[in-house]
């Protein structure tokens, strides 16, 4: 029996590693460094497996046996194309085809002095300095074969710089779109946010695709919120079923500062969302709040790491999950409270809607505390829509159709009432109610009233 | 044409026989009562009109306007203008009172072809009817029933009735449980929607509601049966005698 050989299992990767280190010769040494660093580890580690316990419930076999290319789409988008993606009231839109920006689809809009917002691939070539104590800083790749790739691809992105004391009303869009016709394609963006003392922003990231071949997106986003600074970030994934998302969202917090994450997982095959703070300065608040709802075969694999390292600190988790179908979905949701993060009050809740018998969800708390004085709770439900509520909405004239639609918006209200911008609400709502007709319009299958429960309180 | 009709309603739940031939005619403009003692079968009366599909209907008819209720969707009935108050209101979370009613409203006015009402029209019309029902303005934005005490959701059934403006309404132990001072709060509202146009059966155990609530009948259901009819004296011979009374001449009538 023979084995398979490092050069098979890395693929075309060693290839397309070795283009961007010619590509890449002129850059600083730390960024050369830091790449070879992270293609290193991912060639010992590969990606992971279901014998990983952080990827028990996901299998990445479709990446891991596929092979992806990253050269340009022969598709071109033209500004029309993006139009049913806009985001209303957004400050500015930066769009990336296949994880490289696109400045003649992108609006910068006029954004207050000192702020920068741009591809990180600009930033590199003309701002090498002032990305050298962040990038790459935050985000471990050791941990998984995914941010060692990410990271040793880095190339473009998103970038954008908040100086101290900025205010952003309106939101500021990523558009990352995926083109891939024919052949299947992937794209490795690697976004940096960094908002110093005292500022307050909200970014939209937003994945979208275009043409018939798989897409396999790997994404890394590292966000650093520096004292009292107030951030929400929105992850949307509405790309279609051809899709592989797999994103890190890495949260660093400094004192004071109140970070929400916000997660809306509609599209895609095969899903996986890591959303991994750091509540590294006292009296840091986190909100981890996030939507799901599948059909068909997709895959959506909620994965949080909540580590809480100083005092007076607290996190809270809320996921709902709809699914139909045979859809799959996780919630894994880890929380680590080291020795002195004392008085940390950390909570989770998953609640989640089975609406067809072959429908799977798994949910995991995991709770590692090393602290002696801290409050940690997590919760979960499972269950099916009510059918008293149904029965009740009919009997007032409300038709079957549409009240299952009522009390399946109602659920995903749960976690759109979380969202401070009302722009950015309103305008998901819109796009989750388009996206629910087909999965609601037929009855509950089963009994109907089975739920399963359970709650501690550590 | 009358409002209501039923003729030999025999239905069951898993094979256990409730009513067991009911037959009551109910025409517009007038307000029926019927009272019985626990497991007469009252509330399944009230559910089955309401076209809950846990029961089986084994035998019978029941026409509403002439047109066959049975054959009618939960929906359908209530576009076709019945409307049942449930003697245990169901939570409906995530969904704000002032939300579910206008849906519930324009659902029904696009089944009989009116044009749908939008917020502004709506809301000033909501808050009258809950005046009407001294319910206070925090309740238009709370989720449907979530929360309410077992008073307050009696009264929200009222509301929506007040709204929805029911041709035949069914009221299914609406009083139960209710103070005196609550009772004459949702008897007021009732008494308020009594039109020439419109019927209303109120169903109950007790007498103490019909007080406030005078019926034009009274039947005493029985054992799954119509034991006995008559004005709204027969109520009170009831509460005097106890529903013993009526029910060896439920024996003797069959």
């Amino acid at each position: 029996m023979s084995s398979i050989t490092t050069s098979e299992r890395l693929g075309n990767y060693l290839e397309i590693f070795g283009e961007l280190e010619k590509r890449s010769a002129k850059q600083p040494k730390w960024l050369r460094e830091l790449r070879d660093a992270a293609f290193a580890r991912f060639c010992e580690t590969g990606f992971p497996t279901t014998k990983d316990e952080d990827w028990r419930f996901t299998n990445v076999n479709a990446i891991s046996h596929a092979s992806f290319s990253m050269t340009h789409p022969q598709q071109r988008l033209a500004p029309a194309d993006l139009e049913q993606f806009r985001l209303p009231h957004a400050a500015c839109r930066l769009v990336f085809v296949n994880g490289s920006f696109a400045p003649g689809l992108s609006d910068t809009g006029a954004l207050p002095k000192g702020v920068r917002v741009g591809s990180l691939a600009n930033e590199i070539a003309n701002n090498p300095a002032a990305l050298e104590s962040h990038l790459g800083h935050y985000i471990k790749f050791g941990r998984d074969g995914f941010s060692a790739l990410n990271t040793a691809l880095i190339e473009d992105g998103a970038y954008v710089h908040l100086p101290r004391r900025t205010v952003l009303e309106a939101p500021i869009h990523f558009l990352f779109a995926s083109v891939a016709s024919g052949n299947p394609a992937m794209a490795h963006p690697h976004n940096l946010i960094i908002a110093e003392d005292e500022t307050q922003a909200s970014i939209v990231e937003d994945y979208v695709s275009f043409g018939n071949a798989p897409f396999f997106s790997n994404v890394v986003t590292e966000l650093v919120a520096d004292e009292n600074a107030v951030l929400s970030h929105y992850l949307i994934e509405r790309e279609d079923l051809h899709a592989y998302n797999i994103s890190t969202l890495r949260l660093q917090q400094a004192r004071a500062s109140n970070v929400t994450s916000h997660s809306v997982l509609l599209g895609g095959a095969l899903v996986r969302n890591n959303v991994h703070p750091v509540l590294a300065g006292e009296g840091g608040e986190c909100l981890i709040n996030g939507l799901f709802i599948g059909n068909g075969r997709q895959h959506m694999d909620n994965y949080m790491l909540v580590e809480h390292a100083s005092p007076h600190c607290s996190s809270r988790q809320f996921y709902n999950g709809i699914l139909d179908g045979t859809s799959h979905g996780v919630f894994h949701g880890r929380i680590i409270v080291h020795k002195d993060a004392q008085k940390t009050d950390a909570k989770q809740t998953n609640r989640n809607l089975l609406l067809s018998d072959n429908a799977q969800i798994d949910t995991k708390p995991q709770l590692e505390i090393y602290a002696d004085d801290v409050k940690c709770t997590h919760g979960a439900t499972i269950g099916q829509i009510e059918e008293n509520a149904l029965f009740y909405m009919r009997s007032r004239g409300i038709d079957e159709a549409s009240a299952r639609r009522l009390l399946l918006m109602a659920f995903a209200n749960e976690s759109l009432n979380r969202m401070k911008s009302d722009s950015v609400r309103e305008y998901l709502s819109g796009v989750i109610q388009k996206w629910l007709p087909d999965t609601v319009a037929k009855p509950t299958p089963g009994d109907g009233s089975a739920e399963r429960r359970w709650e501690e309180v550590g | 044409m009358s409002m209501l009709e039923i003729k030999n309603l025999h239905a069951s739940v898993n094979n256990h026989e409730i009513l067991r031939g009911i037959d009551l005619t109910v025409n517009a403009g007038e307000v029926h009562s019927i009272m019985g003692p626990n497991g007469s079968g009252k509330s399944t009366l009230a559910q089955v009109l309401a076209r809950r599909e846990t029961y089986e209907i084994a035998q019978g008819e029941v026409l509403l306007n002439g047109k066959d209720l049975l054959a009618m969707k939960p929906e359908e009935a209530a576009g076709e203008g019945l409307f049942v108050a449930f003697q245990y209101p169901v939570e409906v979370p995530g969904i704000s009172n002032a939300y579910f009613l206008r849906a519930a409203l324009n659902a029904i006015r696009k089944y009989r072809g009116q044009e749908e009402l939008d917020a502004m029209d709506f809301l000033p019309l909501l808050k009258e009817k809950m005046r009407l029902l001294d319910m206070d303005e925090r309740f238009l934005n709370r989720p449907v029933n979530e929360g309410f005490s077992g008073g307050e959701k009696k009264r929200n059934e009222i509301v929506q009735m007040a709204v929805l403006e029911p041709r035949l309404a069914i009221l299914d132990e609406t009083d139960s449980g209710l103070d005196i001072d609550a009772l004459k709060i949702v008897a007021n509202g009732v008494n308020s929607l009594r039109s020439p146009d419109r019927a209303m059966v109120v169903v109950t155990h007790y007498q103490r509601l019909l007080n406030h609530i005078v019926p034009d009948y009274v039947h005493v259901l029985v054992d799954g049966r119509i034991a006995k009819s008559g004005g709204p004296e027969l109520a009170l011979e009831l509460e005097e005698k106890g529903y013993a009374w009526a029910e060896p001449e439920a024996a003797i009538s069959k």
